[in-house]
């Protein structure tokens, strides 16, 4: 593996008694799409806004784009971007009021701002759509946007929390086309996913159950030592063994 | 300095599509300046007074007009026995009997006046204690004219009362400045708290907190709007309290400006607070209106406070409407100067830097 950007060790994150994240440890390079597969209720979503400074860990070590996650949460909000399982941009900005936004905040010039807008709207296709209300999109515009302001200042790392729950086999088609896109480009996309048709395109996916990984490798590994068809079957037999509820 | 622009632009966008909040800004002040001076008012009038005569003379006869010629006072009846006179007291239907003596013009002739006897219902201990008051004037007044006509040495020495700054003593005049106080508590508290808690309830807080925007530059983005916000409402009411009750401020408009500033990033310093520590709408307006209650009712907007126990005086020491309230009325009723109030502008400043630090201090972006 080349160059490591998230290197965690032993990261926990307790809610009084109950162990959410149990001691997770891995590597992440360079690049990578790295999926972060689990069923509901799994720990993913807390796992990975610790690694955004987001959720402040009870225990274990990591670094994000080299930073400390525990002492150095702001220093690291400059290299990575985040798009939450939420959709979480201003409904009542427009999309280009949205962009500039996020530009202003991390801090891009007005020429960058410009250069990466035009960029992103022919990338998008978004014409009419730049003046209009976020709230007013489809969902399946939506997604693409976020994805494209969480990127906006060519991070290091994205991290990105089901992306593509609840639009069409299409949109996510496209979508995850623009993470290939994001990737080849040098940044390193962490993706959390419910489609294991998705989980397949990843460099390498771990499966968590019950806050802990309980695999870790290419999708074709896995799928060789459990024996498996397709990562849906990898899931399945994974997931059997939860004993967390939803 | 960058990211604070942007991030005001953000605000006042959000502000100007909203559907709500900039109605709020314009129809609570109208509303509140036109209605609530004509209905808050302390002032006593239409005390009715029963007169139980018993000596039935030409003097009890011009005590009753004089009575009922007050603007304050009207006779509901005259009654031969006080029997009849406390039946109506008990009914409702009067507010204070006058028991007039039998030899009452006699004594007064002889130069040795029988007291008369005033009865007053207590239950609104305002209106029977400032009514038997007026009852007394009126009185004593007819009295000296009486003894002034006939020649016979004055029994009762007149007062004159002059009333400074507030020289008919409207109540109005004392609730005007009050009520924009209690406007910008109202305004410029509960938006900011609406505005951040919205944000946590939709989510968007969350794309803020993963970027490295400032505590306090995010925090300044919340409060600054606030400003403009408070500066509408008191200008609206300004206005009004002009053109409705024709109330200036008799000292400088700057001053109430400079000190509205200071007190509308206290209160929305404050709004800021308690929304960041508050995960629901439901939380955060239930701890606001429980402060703005105390603040409305502790800090002197309504009863003065050097009538409070001693202790209550001590507490209303740490609200910060108490020493707005105390430049507001200074100077708009006495035209008083900066140099009279620096005291209370220097406490606001005070509370205005500590409410703003704790806002600051409550955004958490790691939880």
């Amino acid at each position: 593996m080349n160059e490591t950007v998230i290197s965690v060790r032993n990261l926990t994150k307790c809610f009084g008694s109950f162990r959410a994240v149990d001691g997770i440890t891995f590597d992440v390079g360079r690049g990578e799409i790295f999926g972060f597969l689990g069923a509901n209720g799994a720990g993913k979503t807390t796992a990975m806004r610790m690694l955004c400074g987001l959720s402040c860990p009870t225990s274990g070590s990591g670094t994000v784009a080299g930073f400390d996650v525990l002492r150095e949460g702001e220093r690291i909000k400059r290299h990575i971007g985040y798009m939450s399982q939420r959709f979480s941009l201003y409904d009542d900005l427009t999309v280009l009021e949205n962009i500039r936004l996020y530009a202003g905040i991390y801090g891009l010039s007005h020429r960058q701002t410009l250069r990466r807008t035009a960029e992103l709207f022919a990338r998008l296709d978004f014409r009419k759509e730049r003046n209009q209300l976020v709230g007013a999109l489809p969902l399946g515009y939506k997604q693409k946007l976020a994805f494209s302001v969480a990127t906006l200042h060519s991070p290091e790392i994205v991290f990105l929390d089901e992306p593509t729950g609840g639009v069409d086999p299409l949109t996510r088609r496209q979508f995850w086309e623009l993470i290939y896109e994001t990737a080849a480009a040098g940044t390193t996309v962490f993706v959390t996913t419910h489609y294991m048709d998705e989980a397949e395109y990843c460099s390498r996916v771990s499966v968590m159950v019950d806050g802990q990984i309980r695999a870790l490798d290419t999708p074709a590994a896995l799928k060789c030592r459990f024996r498996a068809e397709s990562m849906d079957e990898v899931f399945r037999l994974l997931a059997r063994e939860a004993k967390r509820g939803d | 300095m960058r990211t604070l622009s942007v991030l005001l632009q953000k605000e006042f966008r959000q502000l100007s599509r909203n559907k709500f909040v900039p109605k709020v800004i314009v129809l609570f002040p109208i509303m509140v300046m036109l209605v609530i001076p004509w209905v808050t008012t302390m002032d006593v009038r239409n005390v009715g007074v029963t007169v139980v005569d018993d000596n039935r003379s030409t003097l009890s006869r011009r005590l009753v007009d004089n009575i009922d010629a007050s603007e304050y006072l009207s006779v509901i009846a005259v009654c031969d026995d006080y029997a009849a006179a406390l039946a109506l007291l008990e009914a409702g239907e009067t507010d204070a009997i006058l028991e007039i003596p039998d030899d009452c013009e006699s004594s007064l002739l002889e130069g040795r006046l029988k007291k008369m006897n005033i009865s007053a219902n207590g239950v609104n201990a305002m209106k029977g204690s400032l009514g038997s008051r007026y009852l007394m004037g009126a009185i004593a007044q007819t009295l000296a004219e009486v003894q002034a006509e006939k020649g016979l040495p004055a029994s009762v020495e007149p007062t004159v009362v002059r009333n400074f700054y507030n020289p008919t003593l409207e109540y109005r005049n004392y609730m005007v400045p009050a009520l924009m106080i209690m406007l910008l508590v109202m305004i410029c508290g509960f938006l900011p708290a609406l505005n951040l808690v919205g944000e946590k309830e939709t989510g968007t807080i969350e794309q803020i907190n993963v970027t490295p925007v400032g505590r306090f530059t995010f925090t300044l983005a919340k409060l600054i709007p606030f400003w403009l916000v408070g500066l509408v409402v008191l200008s609206i009411a300004m206005l009004l309290a002009r053109g409705v009750y024709a109330l200036s401020p008799a000292g400088s408009v700057a001053g109430i400006y400079a000190a509205a500033l200071l007190f509308v990033l206290t209160m929305s310093g404050l709004g800021v607070a308690i929304a960041n520590k508050s995960d629901t709408m439901q939380q955060a307006m239930f701890v606001m209106f429980f402060i703005v209650i105390i603040f409305i009712l502790m800090s002197g907007l309504l009863t003065p406070i050097d009538s409070m126990p001693a202790w209550a005086q001590k507490i209303t020491l740490f609200l910060p409407p108490r020493y707005f309230i105390e430049i507001m009325r200074s100077i708009y009723l006495k035209g008083a100067t900066f140099g009279d109030l620096w005291h209370d502008f220097a406490a606001l400043g005070v509370f205005a830097v500590v409410f703003d630090l704790i806002a600051v201090a409550a955004y958490k972006k790691r939880s």
